[in-house]
């Protein structure tokens, strides 16, 4: 118990840090469970199309060079869930994974790039329930949180009492963070008091853990569903939406997010409460980062650029990124196998 | 370096990403910053100092001069028409598939060359790279593709088309290389030769795709490129060795064109300004609207001729609508148009910079809200704030003119059929953006738009295989897609047909009083013949009528002598008809079958009558073919069919084939009857309504006409028949604004005549040049080249998916 109160101190300590959070200038509170509002949900209007051409242009519409495209990508780094879910998971490559967390990147680039005063971490270290003890212990004192995936991680299709018993049992574990998949099956049946009541139960469940509420999108398929299961899972009050398992044919693509990501704003305008992203699965190199990162900018602003309102899931990400901070550095292209790897 | 990363870090700027100019530049430098004019293949003077000769080209971003470019005078455009006709029988005698050849060479090497083009674009005209890169440049590139394709199959996909000839054409500054591929690209697939004018603010990248003309080897005299402002852009318009002028720009410059070539047999397209509504319903999805709007009013810097710039959004969701635009539009960047994260680049030039400034000024004081971002902007370059005007009423200037820059004006409606309304509440026509998710609004309101390019759930959707182009005063003609190559061909047998004699006014002779004096005949009492109006006979307002002769000269009866008055009021009872576009193609088949089967019952009775005339063996053939061609145009009617367009992204652009609305008809003298139903008939078919004078000469013989209308159920006001003075009446019916389509198969005077009438609402004109069309030939007097002229292309852009 004193290990999950101490990584429950630090998760605040983290947020107290951090600047107010803005939304157009309005000073927004953290998520708190509101009563299931069904208009809300009922008039989500999505064209795809033009959600598609908008996504489509994000990338050509910015880009981000030099010492500022250096920045971006160390940005991009705290903000990452590094991330391990595999059936092959073992003890010691948690362990692995946990020390390339604490260092992401290599000494001699962290001082080439003179930023040594950031301290730079990953996000947090997400793995199964299986490893959450063997990442707190292994992240011990650095003040990376924990993620585990839980109830049922991906499919979500265990009992409920086994769904909300395991997110007990992680928290018990030392996550403070729990990463949780919806029943996809109550949004294709439009079961929205059914979502409600288990992403309130998961919430319920994690306590002063944070929750972030994956809603599968690629399972979900249309935007409008992707909308509908944000909106449910927010109300129900969840810290988080995001993506998908990574384990789904589709993972994060930027219409699935552009959809989440304007559900939140309104969420957040209507509500004055934040809601944090995290797309995960897919998102594999440096460019993918940023365009991710200029759509947080310009869609919500500054404030959800920082790890408590955004996070990758990733684990192929990293290395691209530190071959191009490499490059960065040395104005040579790098190679994969020249960085340590997790 | 060091606390320079971490302070960036924390502030999440984008700092600069500048796209480099430094190969530009060298092309500019390689040339001395000095260019000519592109004629017979070899570039005329360049660097004169004199500043009646040349003009200056600047970066509008920065002031900087990029080039100076001499002005080609009446003297350069001479040579570079002849060089374009010298050049013309070689360029014609190539197969389809020989100049297909070169329109791909040219397709590939602006694919080859796509970046400098793009950063030349920038320079000159101040539009984001992102821009030109991403949308003009791979726009040309897809324009010349496309065309390559019609000259392969054009010989296959317009039989008994000839080429228009030597094609004059003048384009804008907004999209200088995107309007000069437009212009060209179709021209050139149908075996035109060609001399364009480039706007004086941005001719530099037509300059540079003359170069790349000249290493494929496109034979000389081909493609002219002169360069001037409106001066040599005159001595086009005005030179008579030119056949077709190609024109977009201003509606202003447009009247100014028409009217400088009434008096020949120029044809004529038109694309003209806009003021397009963008449409939103309170069941849009919102914030992908808002999006559309960036892609509609701050494309471009909103120098767009269809720019989505009048704003109609439903009362119920107006003020959370524009809370979006107002959040949205903080985030737009503006800056140096190099870099490659800016939205909003520069205003072309001083000139334009002023007059959005000024209207925006004009906008607030007329009553509405002006509300700007807190955006960073340049400290120099001709930047314009994004602007959103709210409480914009449809009175206001802002409203009602074209503003030609990033400001939004907005408005509110209650119900569909008011945004309908107010969507329609202009002089423009060119282009309009729906948004809604129900499928059935987005159509219906599609359907009644008068526009001629209608995005669903989008806005500012080009493809070389949709045709653009406007409807009323935002011009005529179409550019992209099969209706866009008519603009460049012509029926084969049209230029080698004789001009008509000039025809002489026969209702002047001696006008009688009305109702007094009745011709008698040995078999009993004559009819009267009245005008024919709303369904009903009127008796003409001057109250006379004038005596129509026999080819022997005997006196066969009086016509009504009609006046303005009878054409106001024929006009507007053709207006009220105007639920005859939306009868079924089916039921308007059905009329027209009926009307043929009361032809016939009434064959013998018509056949002596016509007689009179024509003499009884003429009088019987053109009673007959008269039958077969209402037959005819009953077939036509549900099979002059729309197509469905293939854009290169997943959506479908119906190209629908829209009635034009209220024609006016001036008939010829000679096949009296045939004639007349040759040109009422199609109009009708494709369900407009018509106000035609009859033949002067026979004009007696409508007394027949109307009484089968009558009882073939064509409902009143379908076809309205006001005789009398064809010349004055045809000028009313040119000049009436409430008219949107004048045709002219009289004399060569007529047809200047109604051409240069026509520039009020600038209204399409239809015309024989004066030139004699044999009405029992088929092949000339019936089929699709009148359906085309009785309808206009609208393009309606439906993208689809869940």
């Amino acid at each position: 118990m004193a290990t999950k109160e101490a990584k429950v101190t630090e998760l605040h300590r983290h947020a107290e840090a951090a600047a107010p959070v803005m939304l157009y200038g309005r000073e927004m509170s953290a998520n708190r469970r509101m009563p299931l509002n069904l208009d809300w949900v009922e008039e989500i209007r999505v064209n795809t199309s033009a959600v598609e051409r908008r996504a489509a242009t994000i990338p050509a519409r910015r880009s981000v060079k030099k010492e500022w495209q250096a920045a971006w990508l160390l940005r991009a780094i705290a903000c990452m869930d590094l991330t391990t879910l595999s059936g092959d998971d073992s003890a010691d490559r948690v362990r692995r994974l946990c020390a390339k967390a604490r260092r992401p990147v290599e000494d001699k680039i962290v001082k080439a790039l003179g930023i040594e005063e950031l301290g730079l971490t990953v996000g947090a270290v997400c793995v199964y329930h299986a490893f959450v003890e063997t990442a707190v212990k292994a992240l011990e004192g650095s003040g990376i949180p924990v993620a585990a995936v839980s109830t049922g991680f991906p499919a979500g299709l265990s009992p409920l009492e086994t769904r909300v018993a395991e997110i007990r049992r992680s928290v018990e574990a030392g996550a403070s963070e729990i990463d949780i998949v919806i029943t996809r099956a109550h949004v294709f049946n439009g079961e929205w008091n059914a979502l409600y009541d288990e992403v309130a139960a998961f919430k319920d469940a994690c306590g002063p853990a944070h929750m972030k509420a994956i809603l599968g999108t690629g399972d979900l398929l249309t935007l409008r569903n992707v909308a509908r299961a944000s909106w449910v899972a927010m109300m129900a009050g969840t810290d988080f939406i995001k993506t998908s398992t990574g384990k789904e044919a589709v993972n994060a693509t930027l219409p699935v997010s552009l959809v989440m990501i304007r559900a939140l704003r309104e969420y957040g305008e209507r509500t004055g409460m934040a809601v944090g992203f995290k797309p995960a699965g897919g998102i594999k190199t440096a460019k993918q980062a940023l365009d991710w990162m200029a759509t947080m900018k310009d869609e919500l602003g500054r404030s959800w650029l920082e790890p408590t309102l955004f996070r990758y899931g990733a684990s192929s990400m990293l290395g691209d990124i530190e071959r191009q901070l490499e490059h960065f550095v040395t104005g040579r292209y790098s190679a994969a196998y020249r960085h340590p790897i997790a | 370096m060091a606390s320079s990363i971490v302070e960036k870090f924390e502030s999440m700027e984008y700092g600069p990403a500048p796209e480099d100019a430094g190969e530009v530049n060298r092309w500019l430098e390689a040339h001395g910053r000095a260019f000519g004019s592109y004629i017979d293949g070899a570039w005329t003077a360049a660097g004169s100092t004199a500043k009646s000769e040349s003009f200056a080209v600047k970066n509008p971003a920065t002031g900087e001069l990029l080039a100076t470019v001499n002005s080609a005078g009446a003297a350069e455009v001479d040579l570079a028409v002849k060089a374009a006709r010298a050049a013309l029988p070689g360029w014609q005698a190539l197969t389809g598939h020989q100049r297909a050849r070169y329109l791909y060479a040219l397709a590939r090497q602006v694919q080859k060359h796509a970046r400098r083009l793009a950063v030349l674009e920038t320079l000159d005209n101040g539009k984001s790279i992102r821009e030109s890169r991403d949308i003009d440049i791979p726009l040309v590139a897809r324009h010349f593709y496309h065309h390559a394709g019609w000259a392969q199959i054009l010989d296959e996909e317009f039989p008994g088309y000839a080429p228009a000839g030597v094609v004059g054409q003048i384009i804008p500054w907004n999209f200088p290389l995107l309007m000069f591929a437009w212009k060209v690209a179709p021209a050139l697939a149908a075996g035109c030769t060609v001399v364009i004018k480039p706007a004086e603010y941005t001719p530099l990248t037509a300059i540079m795709f003359a170069e790349i003309a000249d290493e494929i080897g496109l034979p000389k005299g081909v493609l002219n490129v002169v360069n001037g402002d409106g001066r040599t852009g005159a001595a086009i318009v005005e030179h008579p060795g030119i056949d077709k002028i190609a024109f977009t720009g201003s509606t202003e410059v447009g009247r100014i064109i028409r009217k400088a070539t009434a008096k020949t047999s120029k044809k004529l397209s038109l694309e003209l300004g806009g003021k397009s509504p963008f449409i939103v319903f309170d069941d849009a999805d919102l914030d992908s609207a808002v999006e559309g709007l960036v892609d509609g009013i701050w494309f471009n810097q909103g120098q767009v001729c269809c720019a989505g710039s009048r704003l109609l959004v439903q009362e119920r969701i107006a003020e959370r609508l524009f809370e979006k635009i107002r959040a949205r539009m903080q985030t737009l960047r503006i800056g140096s148009p190099l870099d490659k994260a800016i939205d909003i680049g520069a205003i072309v030039d001083q000139v334009q910079y002023d007059r959005i400034a000024a209207l925006v000024k004009t906008g607030i004081a007329e009553g509405a809200t002006c509300w700007q971002p807190d955006v960073t902007m340049p400290e120099k370059g001709l930047f314009f704030k994004p602007t959103l005007l709210t409480g914009v009423s449809p009175s206001a200037t802002v409203a009602q003119e074209e503003i030609f820059g990033p400001v939004l004006v907005a408005m509110t409606f209650r119900t569909p059929a008011e945004a309908v309304e107010l969507a329609n509440n202009t002089a423009y026509g060119l282009a309009a953006s729906i948004w809604s998710e129900n499928i059935n609004v987005a159509l219906d309101v599609a359907a009644q738009v008068k526009a001629g390019v209608v995005w669903v759930n989008a806005t500012n959707l080009f493809d070389a295989a949709c045709g653009f182009g406007g409807y009323r005063e935002s011009g005529y003609g179409r550019e992209g897609g099969k209706e866009g190559m008519y603009e460049y061909l012509e029926p084969a047998w049209l230029r080698g047909q004789v001009l008509s004699p000039q025809l002489s006014v026969v209702s002047e002779v001696v006008a009688t009083e009305n109702g007094e004096l009745t011709t008698e005949n040995a078999v009993g009492i004559d009819r009267t013949v009245k005008n024919y109006i709303g369904g009903k006979q009127a008796r003409p307002d001057s109250g006379y009528s004038y005596p129509v002769y026999g080819r022997n000269g005997s006196l066969v009866g009086e016509a009504p002598l009609g006046s303005r008055k009878d054409l106001r009021n024929a006009v507007e009872a053709a207006r009220a008809a105007g639920k005859w576009a939306k009868t079924t193609a089916h039921g308007r088949a059905q009329v027209l079958y009926f009307l043929a089967e009361n032809l016939v019952q009434r064959r013998a009775e018509i056949i002596a009558k016509l007689a009179a005339f024509v003499g009884p063996e003429q009088a019987a053939v053109e009673v007959d073919q008269s039958v077969e061609r209402t037959f005819t145009y009953a077939a036509w009617a549900d099979k002059f069919e729309g197509t469905v367009h293939n854009p290169p992204a997943r959506m479908v652009t119906l190209a629908m084939k829209e009635a034009v609305g209220t024609v006016g008809i001036l008939a010829p003298d000679e096949a009296p009857l045939l004639s007349l139903l040759s040109l009422v008939l199609p109009a009708i078919a494709m369900g407009n309504t018509v106000v035609a004078v009859p033949s002067e000469r026979a004009a007696t013989l409508m007394g027949e006409l109307y009484q089968v209308f009558d009882t073939s159920d064509l409902p009143g006001g379908v076809v309205n028949l006001v005789a009398g003075k064809a010349s004055e009446l045809g000028k009313t019916l040119a000049e009436h604004d409430d008219i949107d389509a004048i045709w002219s198969f009289r004399d060569e005077a007529a047809s200047a005549m109604v051409k240069a009438a026509s520039i009020g609402n600038l209204k399409q004109v239809f015309s024989n040049d004066g030139r004699a069309i044999d009405w029992f030939d088929p092949a000339q007097a019936q089929g699709r080249w009148f359906l085309r002229h009785a309808t206009q292309v609208k393009n309606i852009w439906v993208p689809y998916g869940e």
